[in-house]
């Protein structure tokens, strides 16, 4: 008689024990996939405010909406679509150049650091540049308008004399470039200061995730340490290189403060970085003109948000089709 | 082309521990040598500093000698880059550099150090490296497809085209079978026993069998035991080391009466 009430019992709690697991599996499931989804719905969401936001600003007859918004002079070649044209090309030059700079350096800090450093030094330096991530852009935009660029601007009418037949590096009619130094340049130098922490410490992580043996590989075939880099470290961090400059390029295109902090803003498409108020961006912009923005202004700010919020999108496609036109060789297999 | 080593008295060590102990052997000229022993009883680590790759790890040294055909290794002149091109080196696992192709992973030694090589010379000699180690007809139609597509036993011969496209003297094998299945272990021994008329062939392996089949000469390294050093206990021809060992712990070992 017990030996059978026994048995079913043995049999009930194993039953037991494997529907638990399964209910964990499912609260798993189910919270990582509402994880995932929170992401699709924010970005939805933030699209949806972007574009009904910006709509009354977009549809309307240009008459309209210059009557009402102070900064937008159809007259002067200044309408919204205009002035969006301005701003896109500022803020697409001030970053790419700032990527410019930031890339090869991050590169090498991170290189530095995962393959070439002592240890002890190479801990240290890494936690250096983590903290540079932490300082806010308002700290940096301060400092690069009252300790940098003073110290810059005699170094760029050096460039403009000597490498001023260079398009980006002309002076102004009379020979000289802007006595305050708050140029694209130096608000390129600064964002690129910003992200050279991003940039370092995304690749820093994928370098050292280098397999050992394909570096041995190099080594065991006499490459010299620069050599092995160059075939096993790079190819290897490709993707996560891109990735890493893009993590980049997204805070220096959104940067507003340092900024607004440091250029003597504009609006042309010079490509002269070393003149001031001929630049700005459109974070930068937005963050000039929203204080006194009436109703239909920021409607027209929010269209020149959507119009950073677009330029985003593009560029991470971009990467992402970079990353994935080899990815056969990705060594992902 | 090949060349003859010589150990004298090495030592080595990681920082401060003794890894392996008070090694002197020698090793023919086109010959294949089998190191055998148990795990952890420093026969890696003491192939990897016939060719300088111990180095490689922080804080390992040696003391002590190699000479390859009477010019030592660790001479304060020689350059570890420049030992690696005489001593080329298979490992344990296929390590195929993922973003190559077939051909590009077979001419990656050869471009190193800025060599320049002529398109024409560059596909004779994917061919006929790719031929030394038996895959050519296996991959001749798809040698710009990547070298991982391969199966583990295809990498593991492609990784030895790619050491024998520069023209090694001596070709290092750590465990190269240890990843891979039977009939691929197979193909890699028959290749073993081709190379061995060019090249001097040191193979690390913990297939005893495998040692009997390829090698002409074995050493038998062994551990007294943790944190002791490794050491060479002897080394004879392999029938004789198989057959009839001088020392009672190559017997035990041998024949599975270890520990």
């Amino acid at each position: 008689m017990t030996t059978t009430q026994d048995a079913p019992a043995s049999a009930g709690s194993t039953d037991l024990t494997a529907r638990q697991e399964q209910a964990a599996n499912t609260i798993f499931r189910g919270l990582s996939t509402t994880a995932a989804l929170l992401i699709l719905i924010t970005l939805a969401a933030v699209a949806t405010f972007l574009l009904a936001e910006a709509w009354p600003a977009l549809t309307d007859a240009s008459g309209e909406l210059a009557a009402k918004v102070s900064w937008i002079k159809p007259d002067d070649g200044e309408s919204l679509i205009q002035i969006a044209g301005f701003l896109i090309y500022g803020t697409v030059l001030i970053s790419a150049m700032a990527l410019l700079i930031a890339t090869p350096l991050s590169i090498g800090i991170a290189l530095f650091i995962s393959h070439y450093a002592p240890r002890r030094l190479a801990s240290g330096l890494g936690y250096l540049i983590d903290l540079l991530a932490a300082i806010p852009s308002v700290v940096y935009g301060l400092w690069g308008a009252i300790v940098l660029i003073p110290v810059l601007q005699p170094f760029y009418q050096w460039l403009a004399d000597y490498l001023g037949w260079i398009p980006l590096f002309a002076p102004a009619e009379d020979g000289t470039v802007s006595a305050t130094g708050r140029v694209a340049l130096s608000a390129s130098i600064v964002l690129a200061i910003m992200v050279i922490p991003i940039i370092t410490a995304v690749t820093r992580e994928v370098f050292l995730q280098t397999p050992k043996l394909h570096e041995e590989a190099a080594l065991a075939m006499g490459a010299t340490r620069w050599e092995m880099v160059r075939m096993a470290v790079f190819p290897f961090g490709r993707s996560g290189m891109i990735g890493a400059t893009m993590l980049g390029l997204g805070r220096a295109l959104g940067e507003t403060m340092a900024v607004f902090m440091i250029l003597s803003s504009g609006l042309t498409y010079s490509l002269q970085i070393l003149n001031a108020a001929n630049h700005n961006t459109i974070a930068s912009y937005i963050a000039s003109q929203f204080p006194e923005a009436n109703s239909q202004g920021v409607s027209a700010l929010i269209a020149l948000g959507l119009a950073l919020f677009v330029i985003t999108l593009l560029v991470n496609m971009l990467a992402r089709w970079i990353v994935s036109r080899r990815a056969e060789f990705s060594g992902a297999n | 082309m090949s060349k003859r080593i010589d150990v004298n008295n090495l030592n080595v060590y990681y920082g401060s521990f003794l890894a392996v102990e008070d090694v002197s052997l020698a090793i023919e000229a086109k010959s294949v040598t089998a190191f055998i022993g148990p795990s952890g009883c420093g026969k890696s680590t003491f192939l990897r500093t016939l060719n300088r790759m111990h180095e490689v790890i922080p804080g390992a040294r040696v003391e002590g000698e190699v000479l390859m055909d009477g010019v030592n290794l660790y001479g304060s002149d020689v350059d570890p880059v420049a030992v690696r091109r005489h001593v080329g080196m298979v490992f344990q696992r296929p390590n195929p550099f993922p973003t190559m192709s077939i051909s590009e992973n077979v001419l990656a030694g050869v471009q190193l150090n800025n060599k320049r090589i002529s398109k024409s010379d560059a596909e004779d000699l994917v061919e006929s490296s790719l031929r030394g180690a038996n895959l050519w007809e296996e991959v001749k139609d798809r040698l710009d497809k990547p070298g991982s597509s391969l199966s583990g036993g295809q990498q593991q011969r492609l990784c030895i085209a790619r050491a024998i496209a520069i023209k090694p003297d001596v070709l290092l094998m750590d465990e190269p079978c240890s990843a891979l299945d039977p009939i691929s272990t197979l193909a890699i021994e028959d290749l073993i026993q081709e190379l061995k008329d060019q090249y001097t062939i040191v193979i690390v392996t913990h297939n005893m069998q495998q040692a009997a089949r390829v090698s002409e000469r074995t050493a038998f390294f062994n551990i007294a035991g943790t944190g002791k050093p490794g050491k060479l206990i002897e080394m004879d021809d392999t029938t004789t080391i198989f057959s009839a060992p001088s020392e009672k712990a190559t017997e035990d070992y041998i024949s599975g009466r270890f520990g």
